[in-house]
């Protein structure tokens, strides 16, 4: 249950620095990573914000110093951190947790900065997740940036899938680019003719080359492929003009034309001739699916760097308010607290500062698990491979074993020989992984940068009318602009939220929810205070909706849950997105907990920390739940019909006369029955009161969701009082 | 130079310039509230030593830099993701207390001691780099007793350059009031030499030097000496930031020559 104990800890001592962290987000034994951290953040408080400062946001042409700001970033190891160390890079291993970090640092200055260094990993991730050994070879080292004594440029890529209305944008599954047959001699390479029409390219402006999503035009080519398309190809590589965007605008957009011949082994991942006719090895959209899994993640972590940038500014901002008044003398309360003296101030920055951590702890805990799920998916390929499996149908079908012992895992009572031999199985540990992680990444890319851009508009609201000039300390106008672009490139909602109406009611995540249950459980038994309990229950009533409408039909008899009834799909989605965030939030607090006092720096006022991380789950967890707590219950009585003062509904109310009667034996019913009827009139309001089939569980849940908020307010009041306490530096560590 | 210096850079970490310092008693004397949590920076001073010491060591075939820190391990970790990427060194670890007011006969001791440590150090082709100052408490004798204590006696503060000869005797350039240098030739090694700014600007992070020096930073963290500084008798009676000043005036429209004439005329105050 809640917590009901007030905490004699204090207020936390100071932001949260490095090392708090690289705790929360695991990565304090990784110093590949700490570095590049640090040399992101570098570029970001140096280099790009003073060219924010200086302006350059307000063009949306290519200049000078936006291509010097992608050499500043190959300087800094930003550019080599997708690469392998072989390749010219400095991680070794999967890297979506460095690329997500990266990200993190420079959107806390500039979301368009991010966009334009993910833009050129976005657009090697197809050669990288898909292509041959000879294309991933070639192109990663030719866009690692050069080595000491190497003359040569760094090559850049886009990734140009999207294309001019009506096709690809929402449904990236129809192209209008064209690949054809151009040449094709006896025994040599076919050359091929790409069309291809793109629009809202990142990185167009500087790229060397470009990774093109296109379908076949051509008999003697079997479906769709991606293509690399490179500057020097005979033909036409225009890059378009500008998009005139209104954010992100330190990365290049356009809308380039391509009219290019290329060899076909330039096509992702290689090709076969089967009866004369090119077989591409992947379609686009088995590549686009493999990349866009990942790199979903890191645009949602960029939503989340941005509110947690925010509380700085705004809390200096606040609390100098009035200083400089000469009616407000230096040492009264009004000189030291600002607009902090009102309670108001402190507690919507602390929804801004909770959502910003369950949104950070929801993104990086994906990233994680992508890290985990990569070697994983090779090795399940090379096994495919080694079974002789082949095509997505197939591996489907050969997965399902494997997916019935993950399931046996997860539910059984095993014996430990058995449970042994089920968690080394590297098959059951994949598809186990990837439910999660199907579910995971869009839920990141929809809440964080959905919830994230509302949360945003909150902070700029805390600066008053500063909030909205350009000299707003940490340029959270930009940022709350910036939000809205990062909720719709790499997928919009929609796309998001589909996604989640079939990943979230597999089997497999199911069952792993259902011990996500236990596991918030027994964490509020052992601390009370994060709201995990709550949350416990909050993800209980959405299991049970989930289940009440994938049974249930709406009043005119039709099913609740189908893939064309978004209103009912969408908001599950929705609701399970709060529920995921806070949970991630809940296990990094607890991971603080259990390695903080291990760590020198962090163990110093290690307690007031921790009381107010678990205070921001709390309170995190309180909005969670009042969001899933209102969503489910239209959706549980929304699909039925009110009854109307007709004869129907007539059959469930009380005539005035029977009441009189049944006043004598059952006392004291007259004074509960609402619906009375009494000589052909009604009460005033819309009909009898509903009832709803099941409804009496659905509303025993929603009654113990109401008295587990129990706490919740007490602990918003005490994060309260860290942001009013809490030390912030005496200036922000880059230009506005 | 036949075989190159080994250049031996004393620096100490110091909360981030930017951070709010405010003083406070501590069980064992003063020091700033919240010290251990803030984010720490290598002395600016002593980092203008490093730049010129790797500079120099580029220059010189054969030499090599070591990094000589004392400070909570913990915290010189956190410093050394930033550091280590910016030039090529060894680190030497010395795990000891933070803050600008522990006393400078102790900490010289405790760097000497480290110094002497280190394997295969000629004294004969050491310098011994510094900062001339500290943006903590600086107490302005920490790198001279350093060098007495390894018996260095060709001392120089303030130094903004150093200029080297095929010999291995170097021209130092010293600061001396009024904005001019004093300007010294020395013998060669060994020598300690303090640094004011120098001229080069702060190296970019580099991630591959970074993992480069890392390789040697981790195990220098795990296996550094753990050393109490003595006090000696030293104590504060009172700690206080300076006092901020503020002696700007708005003036519009005041014409180039009287700019000119009121800035001369405060120089020569």
């Amino acid at each position: 249950m809640a917590s009901t104990t007030v905490s004699k800890v204090g207020a936390m001592l100071t932001l949260p620095g490095d090392a708090v962290r690289q705790i929360l987000w695991r990565f304090s034994d990784r110093f590949d990573l700490q570095m590049l951290v640090q040399s992101a953040r570098a570029v970001a408080r140096g280099p790009v914000a003073r060219m924010v400062a200086a302006g350059e946001r307000n063009t949306h042409e290519w200049t000078p110093a936006k291509a010097e700001m992608m050499e500043t970033f190959d300087r800094a190891g930003i550019t080599a951190a997708f690469m392998e160390p072989e390749e010219g890079g400095f991680i070794s291993g999967p890297k979506n947790l460095a690329l997500a970090l990266a990200a993190f640092e420079l959107a806390w200055v500039d979301g368009g900065a991010a966009t334009a260094s993910l833009a050129g990993f976005l657009a090697l991730a197809p050669i990288h997740e898909r292509g041959t050994a000879e294309q991933s070879a070639h192109y990663m080292a030719l866009a690692a940036p050069p080595r000491e004594g190497e003359e040569r440029k760094t090559m850049r890529g886009a990734f140009a899938l999207t294309e001019p209305i009506p096709y690809v944008g929402v449904d990236t599954g129809m192209l209008s680019g064209r690949v054809r047959v151009a040449e094709w001699k006896d025994g040599e390479e076919p050359m091929l003719q790409v069309e291809k029409r793109g629009r809202f390219i990142t990185n167009i402006a500087c790229a060397n080359f470009a990774t093109a999503a296109v379908d076949s035009g051509d008999a003697r080519i079997k479906g769709s492929c991606v293509i690399i398309l490179e500057e020097t190809d005979e033909g036409t590589f225009d890059r378009g003009t500008p998009t005139k965007k209104l954010v992100h605008q330190l990365s290049s957009t356009g809308d380039p034309i391509f009219s290019l011949k290329v060899p076909a082994n330039r096509i992702v991942g290689g090709y076969v001739v089967k009866d004369g006719v090119i077989v591409p090895n992947y379609t686009h959209s088995e590549v686009i699916e493999a990349v866009f899994r990942r790199t979903r993640v890191t645009v949602g972590v960029m939503t989340s760097a941005k509110l947690l940038s925010a509380v700085e500014p705004v809390i200096r901002y606040q609390r100098g308010r009035f200083r400089g008044a000469e009616s407000i003398k230096e040492g009264s309360l009004r000189y030291d607290q600002g607009i902090q003296q009102r309670e108001d101030a402190l507690q919507r920055l602390v929804d801004v500062w909770a959502s910003g951590e369950a949104s950070a702890s929801l993104g990086f805990a994906a990233a994680r698990l992508f890290d985990e799920l990569d070697p994983l998916e090779r090795l399940k390929a090379a096994l495919m491979v080694e079974r002789g499996v082949s095509g997505s149908r197939a591996e489907m079908k050969a997965l399902k074993e494997s997916e019935t012992k993950a399931l046996e895992l997860l539910n059984g009572n095993l014996t430990e020989e058995r449970r042994a031999e089920l968690e080394a199985d590297t098959l059951v540990q994949f598809v186990l992984k990837d439910a999660a992680a199907n579910v995971l990444c869009p839920a990141t890319k929809l809440w964080n940068t959905g919830e994230g851009t509302r949360q945003m508009r909150e902070a700029v609201s805390l600066m008053g009318g500063y909030g909205i000039t350009e000299d707003c300390p940490g340029y959270l106008a930009n940022k709350w602009m910036d939000a809205q672009l990062e909720a719709t490139y790499e997928g919009p909602e929609a796309v998001q939220r589909r996604q989640l109406t079939i990943t979230m009611t597999s089997e497999l995540f199911l069952a792993q929810f259902r011990g996500w249950i236990k596991e918030m459980r027994g964490i509020a038994s052992e601390r009370p205070g994060t709201g995990a309990c709550t949350l416990a229950t909050a993800m209980t009533m959405w299991l049970w909706t989930l289940n009440y409408t994938q049974k249930g039909k709406d009043a005119d008899g039709n099913k609740l849950y189908h893939g064309q009834r978004q209103g009912v799909t969408f908001a599950l989605a929705d609701a399970l997105c709060w529920l995921l965030a806070v949970r991630c939030q809940i296990l990094d607090v607890q991971e603080l907990e259990a390695r903080g006092g291990d760590d020198a720096v962090v163990s110093e006022g290690l307690a007031e920390t921790l009381q107010f991380f678990s205070d921001l789950c709390h309170t995190q967890s309180a909005r969670a739940s009042g969001e899933v707590s209102r969503i489910c219950a239209e959706l549980v009585y929304g699909y039925n019909r009110h009854p109307a003062w007709d004869a129907e509904g007539h059959k469930a109310c009380f005539l005035s006369e029977e009441l009189d009667e049944y006043e004598g034996f059952i006392p004291g019913i007259l004074s509960v029955a609402t619906d009375v009827v009494s000589e052909g009139m009604h009460p005033v309001k819309a009909g009898p009161c509903a009832g709803c089939a099941g409804s009496a569980d659905f509303l025993r849940l929603q009654n113990k969701l109401a008295t587990c908020l129990t706490g919740s307010r007490l602990a918003k009041d005490r994060a309260a009082e860290t942001v009013l306490k809490v030390m912030i530096p005496e200036a922000l560590d880059y230009p506005a | 130079m036949a075989n190159g210096f080994q250049i031996v850079v004393c620096a100490s970490i110091v909360p981030d310039p930017l951070q709010t310092l405010e003083p406070a008693a501590g069980a064992n004397g003063p020091g700033l509230k919240n010290e251990m949590m803030l984010p720490a920076v290598l002395d600016p001073w002593a980092a203008a030593g490093l730049y010129e010491a790797a500079n120099l060591a580029a220059k010189q075939a054969g030499s090599k830099v070591y990094l000589v820190s004392l400070g909570p391990k913990a915290k010189l970790q956190q410093v050394m993701m930033t550091v280590a990427q910016k030039v090529p060194f060894e680190l030497v670890a010395v795990d000891g207390p933070l803050g600008g007011f522990t006393d400078a006969q102790a900490t010289a001791a405790a760097l000497a001691e480290a110094i002497a440590a280190i394997p295969g150090l000629e004294r004969e082709r050491m310098l011994l780099f510094g900062g001339w100052e500290s943006a903590s408490r600086g107490a302005g004798v920490t790198m001279q007793v350093v060098g007495e204590r390894l018996g260095v006696t060709d001392q120089f503060q303030g130094v903004d350059q150093i200029t080297v000869d095929a010999d291995g005797s170097f021209e130092v350039l010293e600061r001396v009031e009024g904005g001019k240098h004093q300007v010294s030739v020395c013998a060669g090694a060994p020598a300690v030499l303090g640094w004011a700014t120098g001229s080069l600007p702060e190296p970019r992070n580099n991630p591959q030097v970074g993992m480069a020096n890392m390789r040697g930073v981790m195990p220098a963290l795990q296996k550094a000496k753990s050393v109490k500084l003595d006090a000696n008798g030293l104590s504060y009676v009172s700690v206080s930031l300076p006092k901020q000043q503020r002696e700007t005036r708005l003036v519009k429209d005041m014409p180039e020559d009287e700019i000119a004439r009121e800035i001369v005329a405060w120089i020569e105050e």
